[in-house]
Parts: structure tokens; C-alpha cells; sequence
């Protein structure tokens, strides 16, 4: 416990952001800096955007979430500053994926500036931005490449035709690069000194086009994060991190089982706890309001509360398990046919973010303020708005860097929270889960079953089935409203739509189909990175390998041979080259192969695990191969395939989660067993195919596949095809 | 109140708090000292990862009477002034952060792991526990034996 005296001598941990220049730097006025809108720029100054594609034109969920964002997109800004800096700023959350450095690079390489005179600003919530400001799909670099350049290159157009009247030379002799713009004669002005007279340029002397690929000093370049040194040096601020004058903390009681309500509270012991200002009712549980989160902890282990059981209550594993595999219909028998068929089923798995749950709200009669991770601010301001009774133009939602997401930030549930609280009691409060909180109340990737069959005549895949039933994905962040607006309401609740644009044959194995029965129980879910790909797709190249077994084939060279696409072949080639594919290897020990194609991407694993011990498995080395059309920055391309692989390996062989009787069983990593440095390999090689064209997502694009290979990889080093995931399932 | 007096990050600082208040909010909420970051109060994840009187510990997990007298450093006290740390350094180099939040954390582990162990294998490498749930351990190992060397 402590309390809020703080005698001592204060230690600053960098320098104090105060709430009023954090404001200001946010609402920073362009008065002397350059405004470029992407229809200013294509049309000229009152034009309409670019048309966007049409609706027929969407064959994947990429091109759906891409024509959502593309009536907004001429809203997007880049601004050049007096203080000479390029600043984009983004209507796109930053939880570790990597665009604000690659955003970085694609408008420092356009404009012609150097990266470190290049700053990125996440938005605020703009509600004009409709569906370009959700965070998701692995869409951001995929739908922006193009808006940000053009934006960029009018800046840049506008700078140079300032320049060239200041010095009364002809526009087309003078380049930018290194934030300067310089002309004949050894002419020079930084972009900060021309910042005031570019911005009464309406109609550049040059064209405003973006750069030939070929140009490109920056896009393409394996480039280090923009923020590492705040990151290495503590400085990088997460929402807890921001010092909001006059705050107090909070952390909530909630119900043992999910979903559960409070029937009475005894909050006399807490609110005697010191430090403990206020203890206020919430529909989600019993916050206890406190000077610091010592005082609010325990505080909340002073209340007495009595719940109901959430809708969940009378649920446990083995109730989810045979409700999906009831919603999964056996396939009638194929008289004088061969099939391989085989079941799997894949446990919840929570997103666990490093960084829990967390909010700051600030709430006052006639206005509100938050601060949070969020990937779908909009739909974030609207809720807290209907939840506190203020109109949404009252509502200030800042997003904040967050400490991971793997999609849980499209969820907001401490924002309401937060602002309720504040409301209560007047005054600004951080609102905490605790780790227990995050663990336990959600969300979590669907527990899912699948059945699978592949029907061979004459030893040749002649069909391939995939039923899958999933506890139902909840998309209420706003995803079924943008899916509404591009006209796909037709393919019904957000599930469907979702497995429908992601799910296609990678492989020419006769008639195909897959479907998705979604099973309503009540758990809270969510998008957990690659949504259904990551159990589809293991599902699909396991029995792709056990299809290529019973054809006494060789996994690898029945995949060259029933690939659909060249870009497939030429990744999975890459790696088994580089990989060593059949290289030979320990009883025990095997390679695994698995692909992957979304987000106008491909990707190809190869790994190598260590099953001589079954009960403790080792991935000891993995080589991946990527093709997204054009990387932009290499390096981050590369860390994401390397953590994608660590989801990977966790999912499949070691981490998941329990439930009994409708309450999560695992509350930390301690009994979540993501993995740790030693469950890893030491050596994952990744190896970046030539750019083909434009760029695609990778966020999300390497668990998949990296799923599917170390699927193989057991089936292969243990003889046995792995149909429970995660494989070691350790009871807590 | 009682009055607990230990050195931080090179300066000797007073706090009044109970005796059992937890190190890491009077370091965060108290002391303005954010670089070691909450992740799960109970010494699991390692998130807040720091040293006391030179060593790896948990300020998670230790009340701030135990401090007294002692000498906590976290990621801010690390470099040397603008002078990075070797370990920093090699965590830039290497580009070793994704989300970042754990970052602090780990480099602390390594550092401490360094001054015990100052060219260690993978297999001492392994024993870090601390959890990156961006999964960026290839880096952090790669940063790792970078640091050996340049140290």
C-alpha cells in the first residue's frame, strides 16, 4: 500500500509531457505548413477523389476493407512544417506491426526528405474518415501505398514550384532530397523555409505525380523502427505511461465466470481502504476508484460482492467440444472411392497482449476525452458517447502507441468503462485490467472444430471438403457496418463474410469446398491475428501433406505439383532450397512444410522441430520465404514473419486455454503458455522475394502458414497426425 | 507514515508510503518512473524487469521497505547520459522491438545476464524468461551475442 504523499525527490523518467502540450501537438495548426489532399492532388483543388473500384471488383477481404477506405482517403494529410519536419498523419493504430515506419519511408521517400526529419502522428478519431480509421486486415501499408504517395509528391510539387519562384528559376530544374530542395547554381532551401509559400500554391508548376519504383531511395530499404530508440531508452509512452494531471486509478472487480453481474456489493471494508476514493457500480462490475493502483488493488480486494453467473455457466470444454463437433456434419460414405479424412479441434487462445487492457477517461457535463490503443476509434467515441450521453462531436478519443493487439484492440471495452467512472466521479481516471482481468474476461479466437475430407479416384484428388464450426466471431467493432457500405451485406453476419473473402484454394484438388457453420454460445471473441486462416489453413496443409502420404508422394513435391499460382511455387521453391528440404534428420526430429495466400500476399514456411521428447516439442529452426508485391521495409517484413512464427509454434503446440463452467481457467502466462526464448529457434531465416508490384499486407499473413508447417513437422517426426491443437495440452 | 530512502538510477530519493506499498507503483505512480511497465503484478512476465543493487529483479513482486537503503536502477538509469548502454545499442541494431512494451524488461535481463555471464551460449540465453508476446526472441538472442561482443 502507499499513499498519495509524495515527499522525495522527484526522478523524471524523460521529459514530463504536460496534458496541455500533448493537446496542443495534436491540434498542431498548419497555418505555416503544407495541407495536401489526396483530391487536390489528383483533380486539383475542389475535385471529387478518384473513383473507387466497384463492388464486383472485390474478390478477397483486402479489396473490401480497401474500397471502404478509398471514399476518405482524399482526407489524408501530410503536412511540412516551419520547423522543416514532413509529418503524415496516420488514421491507423501502431501496436508493434511497423507502419508508422513504413509510412515513414514511403512519404519521406516521395516528398524527398530524410526519414529522421519524418514524424507520424497517429490520428485522433475523425468520424468524417467513416472506414478508413479501423486498424485491421493487415490493410494499412496495402490501401495507403498509393493515397500517401500522392499526397507526398503534392506536397513536394508544391514546394518545389515555391522554391522556384523565390528564386525566379524554371520549377523543372529543381529536384528534393534530404528535406531540401535545391536548384541550379548551387540553390538551396529546406523544406521549412519554403513551408509558407508552398501552402499558397494551388496550382504547382510541376506535375504532382508520384515517383517510378526505380526512383525509390527509402521504399524497399530494410529500414530500423523509427521509434527504437524511445523504445530502447524507456522513453516511448503507452497509455499508462502519460502523466493526465489529477487522474486517479481504477481497476474493476469482475465476475468469476464470463459475462456474470453483480447481485450485492459490500463496499464498506473497501472504501475504508486509504487512498480509496470512490467505488462505483459499472454494468461490467464493482470499479474501486483510488489515489494510486496500490490503493485501488487493494481496495478491491477489501469489497464483498455477490454475482450472478454469466450465460456461460453452464459451459466447460467438453460442452464446447460436442456442441461444435454437433454443428459439424459427417460425411456420407463415397462407395469405390479413396478418402483421407481426418478431425481437428483448436482450443480458444486469448490475444494477451504484453500491454493489458487500459484507458485514461477524462469526462466532464459537457465533454469527454479518452486515451487508448484503439484500432477502431470511431466506433470507440461513439460508444462512449451513447454510454455517458454526450453527442459524438463531444468526444475526443486519442489513440495512443499500444503494447500489442494481435487484433484484441479492435475491441475498446475499457473505454466505456473508463468513462462511466469518470463521469461518477468527476475526474480524469486511468482504468486498469489487471493481467487476471485480461486472461480472464476476453476476448478469445473462436474455439473452432473442423472435418475434413479429400476424395481420391484412381489415386487423384478428385474433391476436397473442410466443414468448420466456430463458436460465433463477434465483428461488432464495426466491421459489419463496413462491410455494409461496400455492398456485402449479402453475405449475412460478419463471420460468413469474413470466411468467405479470406478462404480460396491454393491447390488443384478437384471440386472444393469449405464451409463455416457458426455456433451462438456466449463467449466473448474476437479477431485473433489471421481471424480463421490460422486454423483453416493448418487444417488444409495438414491434410495436404496426409493426402500427398497416401499418394506416396512427397509433401513438397505434390504441392509444386498441385499449386494454382507461380508466386505459391516460387516461395515454397525458395524455401525448400534454402531449408534443405529432405535433408536427412534424427528419429524424432522432421521438416514441416506449410503456404499461405491473403492480403495479396504470399508466404511459404519451412521448419524444423524437435519432438524426441512429445511432451515438451521444440521448433529448432525455420526458414520462410515472402512475396507481398513490394516490401517497403524488409526489415519489419521480417520481424513479423519471425513473431508470426512464434504465435505459430504457440498456438499448435503449447498454448491455449481451458474452460470450466463458464469462466476462463488460465490468468497469466504462467498457465497460458505463450512461448518464452527457450521454446524458440535460434536461427529463423527470412528471405524477401524481388518486388512483382504493389504492396500487399503482412501483419498477419505468416501465422498460418507458420501454423501449418509445424503441424507437419510433428505429424512427420511423431508419425501422427496431430488433430487436437495445442498438441501438449498441459492441464493448469 | 513511514519514510523509505534508497538511491534510483544514480540519485537518492525519499518516498513516504507504507511499508509494503509495491515497488512498481511507487516507482510509476509515485515517482513519475514509467520505464518499467506492468504486465501481469505477480512476477511472471518480467515486463517491469529492473536492478536491484546490480541484480535482475521483479519490481512487481517487492514492497518498497525492501529497497530501503539499496540501489534500484531501471531502463532509464541505464544509458550514460546520451551515451547508450552496449545492450541499448545492439537493440537498435539488431531492430529487436515490435509493440516494445516488453523491450525495457528484456534489456534489463540482458544486461544483468551479461554482467554474470559475459560471452553466453544459447542454451544460457534460454534461461531469460522473461515473455515477448510479439515473439521477437531472435532478435533479443542476435542483439544478445552482439552485445558480447562489442562489451
Amino acid at each position: 500500500m502507499v499513499t498519495n504523499e509524495t515527499a522525495g525527490r522527484h526522478v523524471a523518467g524523460g521529459p514530463r509531457i504536460t496534458r496541455r502540450r500533448l493537446l496542443a501537438y495534436a491540434a498542431a495548426t498548419p497555418t505555416l505548413s503544407v495541407v495536401v489532399k489526396l483530391a487536390d492532388a489528383v483533380v486539383g483543388p475542389g475535385g471529387a477523389p478518384p473513383a473507387g473500384a466497384q463492388v464486383a471488383g472485390i474478390v478477397d477481404f483486402t479489396d473490401a476493407l480497401t474500397l471502404a477506405a478509398a471514399p476518405t482517403q482524399h482526407l489524408l494529410v501530410v503536412e511540412v512544417t516551419a520547423e522543416n519536419r514532413v509529418v503524415a498523419r496516420l488514421p491507423r493504430a501502431e501496436v508493434g506491426q511497423g507502419i508508422t515506419t513504413a509510412v515513414a519511408q514511403i512519404v519521406a521517400d516521395e516528398i524527398g526528405a530524410r526519414l529522421e526529419d519524418t514524424d507520424v502522428v497517429l490520428e485522433d478519431a475523425r468520424p468524417e474518415l467513416l472506414w478508413n480509421q479501423l486498424t485491421g486486415g493487415s490493410n494499412t501499408v496495402h490501401a495507403l501505398y498509393t493515397p500517401l504517395r500522392v499526397a507526398a509528391a503534392g506536397a513536394r510539387a508544391r514546394l518545389i514550384t515555391a522554391a522556384a519562384r523565390r528564386w525566379g528559376v524554371s520549377a523543372s530544374g529543381l529536384v528534393t532530397a534530404d528535406t531540401t530542395v535545391t536548384g541550379p547554381g548551387g540553390r538551396s532551401a529546406t523544406f521549412g523555409e519554403l513551408s509558407a509559400a508552398a501552402a499558397s500554391v494551388t496550382v504547382p508548376a510541376v506535375p504532382a505525380v508520384p515517383k517510378d519504383p526505380s526512383q525509390h531511395t527509402l521504399i524497399g530499404q530494410p529500414t530500423t523502427r523509427i521509434d527504437a530508440r524511445d523504445i530502447v531508452t524507456g522513453k516511448a509512452r503507452y497509455t499508462q505511461d502519460l502523466p493526465i494531471p489529477d487522474a486517479l486509478t481504477c481497476v474493476v472487480a469482475r465476475p468469476p465466470t464470463l459475462g456474470g453481474t453483480v447481485r450485492s456489493v459490500d463496499d464498506r471494508a473497501a472504501r475504508a481502504v486509504p487512498g480509496v476514493v470512490d467505488v462505483v457500480r459499472i454494468p461490467t462490475g464493482v470499479a474501486v476508484v483510488a489515489e494510486t493502483f496500490d490503493q485501488a488493488l487493494a481496495g478491491r480486494d477489501a469489497l464483498v460482492v455477490d454475482w450472478n453467473p454469466g450465460p456461460a455457466a453452464h459451459l466447460s470444454d467438453a460442452d464446447v467440444r460436442s456442441r461444435l463437433r454437433g454443428a459439424v456434419l459427417p460425411y456420407l460414405p463415397a462407395p469405390g472411392m479413396r478418402v483421407v479424412e481426418h478431425a481437428f479441434d483448436f482450443a480458444f487462445v486469448p490475444h494477451a497482449p504484453m500491454e493489458v487492457l487500459n484507458c485514461v477517461a477524462d469526462v466532464r457535463s459537457d465533454r469527454a476525452e479518452l486515451w487508448l490503443s484503439a484500432k477502431s476509434p470511431i466506433v470507440t467515441a461513439q460508444t462512449v458517447a451513447l454510454t455517458v450521453g454526450l453527442p459524438v462531436d463531444r468526444v475526443t478519443v486519442h489513440v495512443v502507441r499500444g503494447g500489442g493487439s494481435f487484433g484484441r484492440r479492435l475491441f475498446f471495452d475499457p473505454a466505456p468503462e473508463a468513462a462511466l467512472v469518470s463521469k461518477a466521479v468527476g475526474r480524469p481516471v486511468r482504468l486498469l485490467w489487471t493481467r487476471n482481468d485480461d486472461m480472464r474476461h476476453g476476448r478469445l479466437r473462436p474455439a473452432s472444430h473442423h472435418r475434413a475430407r479429400a476424395t481420391l479416384l484412381l489415386g487423384n484428388p478428385i474433391g476436397y471438403e473442410h466443414r468448420m464450426a466456430s463458436v460465433t466471431l463477434d465483428g461488432s467493432h464495426g466491421l459489419g457496418e463496413l462491410l455494409s457500405a461496400v455492398g456485402l451485406e449479402a453475405l449475412g453476419v460478419v463471420g460468413q463474410a469474413m470466411f468467405h473473402l479470406t478462404q480460396h484454394d491454393l491447390y488443384r484438388l478437384g471440386i472444393q469446398t469449405r464451409s463455416l457453420r457458426e455456433v451462438d454460445l456466449p463467449f466473448p471473441t474476437g479477431s485473433w491475428r489471421s481471424v480463421f486462416s490460422g486454423q483453416v489453413r493448418t487444417v488444409d496443409e495438414v491434410m495436404v501433406d496426409q493426402i500427398a502420404r497416401s499418394m506416396g508422394q512427397d509433401p513438397v513435391a505434390f504441392r509444386r505439383a498441385k499449386l494454382r499460382s507461380a508466386r505459391l511455387r516460387a516461395v515454397l521453391d525458395k524455401v525448400a532450397t534454402e531449408g534443405q528440404w529432405g535433408r536427412p534428420m534424427e528419429p524424432g526430429t522432421a521438416q514441416g512444410v506449410g503456404l499461405h495466400e491473403e492480403y495479396k500476399s504470399v508466404v511459404a514456411y519451412l521448419v524444423e522441430l524437435d519432438a524426441r521428447d512429445p511432451s515438451r516439442p521444440r521448433v529448432t529452426g525455420a526458414v520462410a520465404a515472402v512475396d507481398v508485391g513490394r516490401a517497403i521495409n524488409p526489415r519489419g517484413l521480417e520481424a513479423q514473419l519471425q513473431g508470426a512464427l512464434v504465435d505459430a509454434l504457440s498456438v499448435i503446440l503449447q498454448a491455449g486455454v481451458h474452460i470450466d463452467g463458464g469462466a476462463i481457467r488460465e490468468g497469466s502466462y504462467a498457465d497460458f503458455r505463450y512461448a518464452r526464448m527457450r521454446d524458440t529457434p535460434p536461427q529463423v531465416e527470412v528471405h524477401v522475394m524481388p518486388p512483382t508490384g504493389e504492396p500487399g499486407g503482412a501483419g498477419e499473413l505468416g501465422v498460418p502458414a507458420a501454423s501449418a508447417a509445424v503441424a507437419n513437422a510433428w505429424a512427420r517426426a511423431t508419425g501422427t497426425v496431430p488433430t487436437s491443437f495445442p498438441i501438449v495440452d498441459v492441464a493448469p | 507514515m513511514p519514510r523509505h530512502t534508497f538511491e534510483l538510477n544514480g540519485e537518492t530519493v525519499t518516498v513516504d508510503a507504507p511499508d509494503d506499498a509495491n515497488l512498481l507503483w511507487v516507482l510509476r505512480d509515485v515517482l513519475g518512473v514509467t520505464g518499467p511497465k506492468y504486465g501481469c503484478g505477480v512476477g511472471v512476465c518480467k515486463a517491469c524487469t529492473s536492478h536491484l543493487d546490480g541484480a535482475a529483479f521483479q519490481p512487481c513482486t517487492m514492497t518498497v521497505a525492501e529497497c530501503a537503503g539499496r540501489s534500484v536502477t531501471t531502463i532509464e538509469g541505464l544509458a550514460d547520459g546520451d551515451r547508450l548502454h552496449p545492450v541499448q545499442q545492439a537493440w537498435i541494431d539488431e531492430d529487436v522491438a515490435q509493440c516494445g512494451y516488453c523491450q525495457p524488461g528484456q534489456i534489463m535481463a540482458a544486461v544483468a545476464l551479461l554482467a554474470e555471464n559475459p560471452s553466453p551460449t544459447d542454451d544460457d540465453i534460454d534461461q531469460i524468461d522473461n515473455v515477448c508476446r510479439c515473439g521477437t526472441y531472435v532478435r533479443i538472442r542476435k542483439a544478445i551475442h552482439r552485445a558480447a561482443a562489442a562489451m
